[in-house]
């Protein structure tokens, strides 16, 4: 059993605890000791936040260090950059190529980064990218970005997809289901 | 069973299993979620409290009464309750009485990095500190044996990386524990001098008594591993250093005071070279070399932040982590934002407009000191506003006070706003209060208070009329006002501050996260726009700057319409359906 790093990063209020409690049953499922680290309170206010999912033989520090994370999954491309480097060297980047401007670029006190994809390719990240908002949005619910991501994590993990299907069944609300699945799928399906 | 539960839901989880019958807090993070879960137990009575020295109080009438109680806190609401817990300590308990501290190491979420442990030693009562979610669990129910053994409230100390981090707890059975008779006992229960000072006595016995239980009990526990490195810690510090230092031996202190020495000596004379590792203030650390031990601690290790695996490689063993990607990562800042559709936005466009003297609050509206609003001036504690704003009147004079306002949230006010809005009135200033009513307790997820007309559970009640309230202390001026009829409010806050004397400013609107909120949906800039910025200055992260052109981002807007009321071209309409 080879313990696993997930990093969740986003803007607050993009659902990233829904997606780290998913992750955590998916652990739990596998049998595997997990240890999840979430953000609550102030900073959860549109600014960035970040989730550990830790899951292995045993687990003790919640929290993931640099360059320990086997996949970063991020819901913002800013959010990507700026958590980069907890990524392994040959770990992968899950992400949503979504924008969302932080305050300081909002007031004009600085400009968003261009180019971050191609920057974060040529430094060598491996990238699975996908416009997450869209896919949700034709899913028919904006606010499945999370599912979206999820189901791109789980198609480029080890875990077989049953796993994550009977976890979402368990985590997701019954009136959210179908469209949660159907974004599950959606981003499972990505090549 | 076994479940993946929040530190906080396993707190909640060892009440229930304890057989406690009352639960109070007053809602703070890092601790919201304790009473959150507890008050989804039937066997348990629940209540979000007016501040936490109420709730502390109505715990300890409870455990009096006879039934197991427990009262939850963040670290700076343990300073509102210190004046019960230091005499409460004195009373010692019926039912046990247990106290849930969560520090908030790092500042998540708070204005001071205060090490509670502080208040155990200060006030003479046990203190508890688990590592994880299943401690969580057992540390409260320990926590109940030892309040009812020793006959003395207990504090459960959290850090916020242990309440807010998920692991297994194996679920059990709830004892019902009953309620235990109700004796009335003057001498114990009655604090004046002459009954007290038997009592300090009686606490100082239970102190020895409590030394020499630190010696034997199983929550204090020595790993041995390898001896060249012993390690002494707790809490959230005791996984960073098991991950950073692997198989040396460690002293792992469940029971954080009082300290075993007999243990603490035992495990130092039998290590190379004895750490220290724990968060914030050298609490361990000063007390183990006053026993003479020599031990390396803060010398290397840092007394503000958070503590992690890679800070102790780094500080302790030298080892710095390797680079995976050669990128100079430039993010610009993601600070914190007042949510799309939030009604202080209105507010503090007001206030920054008027160039008023802003003494502020905690809450959400706090972030209004930030750019692009950056109208508050202060922030010190629950309620400080309004003392603040009339001490500044006071010290300037009447103009100074007239360009000045406290602006608070409906849960502060109840907090602990309400005397000092007597002090104004009583001392005859003329300082204009706004108090945000937005129906809830906002910054800390939603939780009811007396303002909102619901209690923990949702079940209706009398709400504090704050109108009412305001004249009944004797302020004659109490206007109503909707912070997004930005005129309207403008003129509200002029005339008030401008009178020569008190005032309150009710701001009324819901927060934009409530379910029964709801607006039109997303806007959207049309072809009347002629880039003035003026819907920028209103600092909504849902209207962006695209160079050629501003938009509205519609995955955030919720269609609140404050940028239409602040665009001059009528440039702002109602863009297509959320989904199309």
């Amino acid at each position: 059993m080879n313990d696993l790093n997930i990093m969740i990063v986003g803007v607050g209020g993009q659902g990233t605890l829904l997606a780290s409690r998913l992750l955590g049953k998916v652990a739990q499922k596998q049998g595997y000791d997990v240890k999840v680290s979430e953000v609550h309170g102030m900073s959860q206010r549109g600014g960035s936040v970040v989730t550990y999912v830790k899951m292995g033989k045993k687990v003790y520090s919640p929290i993931i260090e640099k360059g320990e994370a086997d996949f970063l999954v991020a819901f913002e491309k800013l959010e990507a950059l700026r958590w980069i480097d907890y990524l392994k060297k040959e770990g992968t980047l899950v992400l949503n190529d979504q924008e969302i401007d932080p305050m300081p670029v909002i007031t004009g006190s600085t400009t968003y980064p261009e180019g971050i994809i191609d920057r974060l390719q040529a430094a060598g990240v491996r990238i699975r990218s996908v416009d997450a908002l869209d896919i949700a949005r034709k899913c028919g619910n904006i606010k499945a970005v999370n599912l979206v991501l999820i189901g791109l994590l789980a198609g480029t993990s080890s875990i077989g997809k049953e796993v994550w299907l009977e976890a979402i069944e368990e985590v997701v609300p019954q009136k959210f289901l179908d469209v949660n699945l159907k974004a599950f799928n959606a981003g499972f399906e990505v090549r | 069973m076994k479940e993946l539960l929040l530190g906080n839901e396993a707190v909640a989880r060892g009440a229930y299993e304890a057989g406690v019958k009352v639960a109070t807090a007053y809602p703070g993070t890092p601790s919201t979620e304790i009473t959150e879960n507890i008050a989804k137990y039937d066997e348990i009575y629940s209540e979000w409290s007016p501040n936490e020295k109420v709730a502390l109080e109505a715990a300890i009438g409870a455990s009096l009464a006879g039934a197991r109680s427990i009262c939850s806190m963040k670290h700076v609401g343990l300073n509102v309750a210190a004046d019960p817990l230091f005499t409460v300590s004195y009373t010692g308990v019926n039912g046990g009485l247990v106290i849930m501290a969560a520090d908030d190491p790092g500042m998540h979420s708070s204005q001071n990095e205060q090490d509670s442990r502080f208040y155990a030693r200060a006030s003479m009562v046990p203190m508890l500190e688990p590592s994880d979610s299943r401690e969580c669990r057992d540390y409260t129910k320990a926590a109940f044996e030892i309040s009812e053994k020793f006959d003395c409230p207990v504090i459960v100390r959290l850090t916020t990386r242990v309440a807010h981090s998920r692991s297994f707890v194996e679920l059990e059975e709830r004892s019902d524990v009953g309620l235990k008779p109700y004796v009335k006992d003057p001498s114990k229960y009655v604090m004046m001098p002459a009954m007290a000072r038997g009592r300090h006595l009686a606490v100082e016995k239970r102190m020895a008594e409590l030394r020499s239980f630190a010696e034997t009990t199983s929550l204090n526990r020595i790993e041995w591993g390898r001896k060249d490195i012993g390690v002494i810690t707790s809490g959230i510090s005791y996984q960073y250093a098991r991950e950073a230092f692997g198989d040396v031996s460690y002293l792992k202190l469940g029971l954080v005071y009082p300290l075993p020495e007999g243990l603490i000596r035992e495990f130092a004379s039998k290590v190379d070279k004895l750490y220290v590792i724990e968060e914030l203030e050298p609490f361990f650390e000063n007390q183990i070399k006053k026993m003479g031990i020599e031990v390396t601690g803060k010398d290397l290790l840092p007394v503000t932040g958070e503590y992690s695996a890679a800070l102790i490689r780094d500080r302790l063993c030298g080892i710095k982590p390797e680079k995976a990607y050669d990128f100079d990562v430039q993010a610009p800042q993601r600070p914190p934002v007042m949510c799309p559709g939030c009604p202080h936005r209105g507010t503090f466009h007001v206030l920054k407009k008027l160039k008023l003297t802003v003494t502020g609050d905690i809450g959400c509206y706090t972030l209004a000191a930030l750019p692009p609003a950056q109208s508050m001036d202060t922030c010190v504690c629950m309620g400080a506003s309004i003392g603040m704003a009339h001490g500044m009147e006071k010290a300037r004079g009447r103009e100074f006070g007239k360009k000045t306002v406290a602006v608070l949230g409906d849960s502060t006010f109840i907090h602990s706003g309400i005397t000092g809005l007597i002090d104004i009135v009583y001392n005859k200033g003329c300082s204009t209060v706004i108090i945000l009513d937005n129906s809830i307790t906002g910054m800390t997820g939603h939780q009811h208070n007396p303002a909102t007309g619901f209690t923990i559970k949702g079940e209706p009640t009398k709400q504090v009329d704050l109108e009412l309230l305001a004249k009944a202390v004797g302020v004659e001026r109490v206007r109503i006002a909707d912070p997004f009829d930005i005129n309207g409010f403008e003129k509200v806050v002029k005339e008030e501050t401008e009178a020569d004397e008190p005032s309150v400013i009710i701001a009324q609107r819901p927060c934009a996260l409530l379910k029964q909120v709801r607006y039109e949906g997303p806007q959207r800039i049309n072809d009347n726009c002629r880039k003035c910025r003026s819907c920028m200055k209103i600092g909504c992260p849902a209207i962006v700057d695209k160079g050629d052109a501003i938009e509205i981002n519609s995955a955030l807007c919720v269609g609140c319409k404050l940028c239409s009321s602040v665009c001059a071209f009528n440039a702002i309409e109602k863009a297509g359906d959320k989904n199309e």
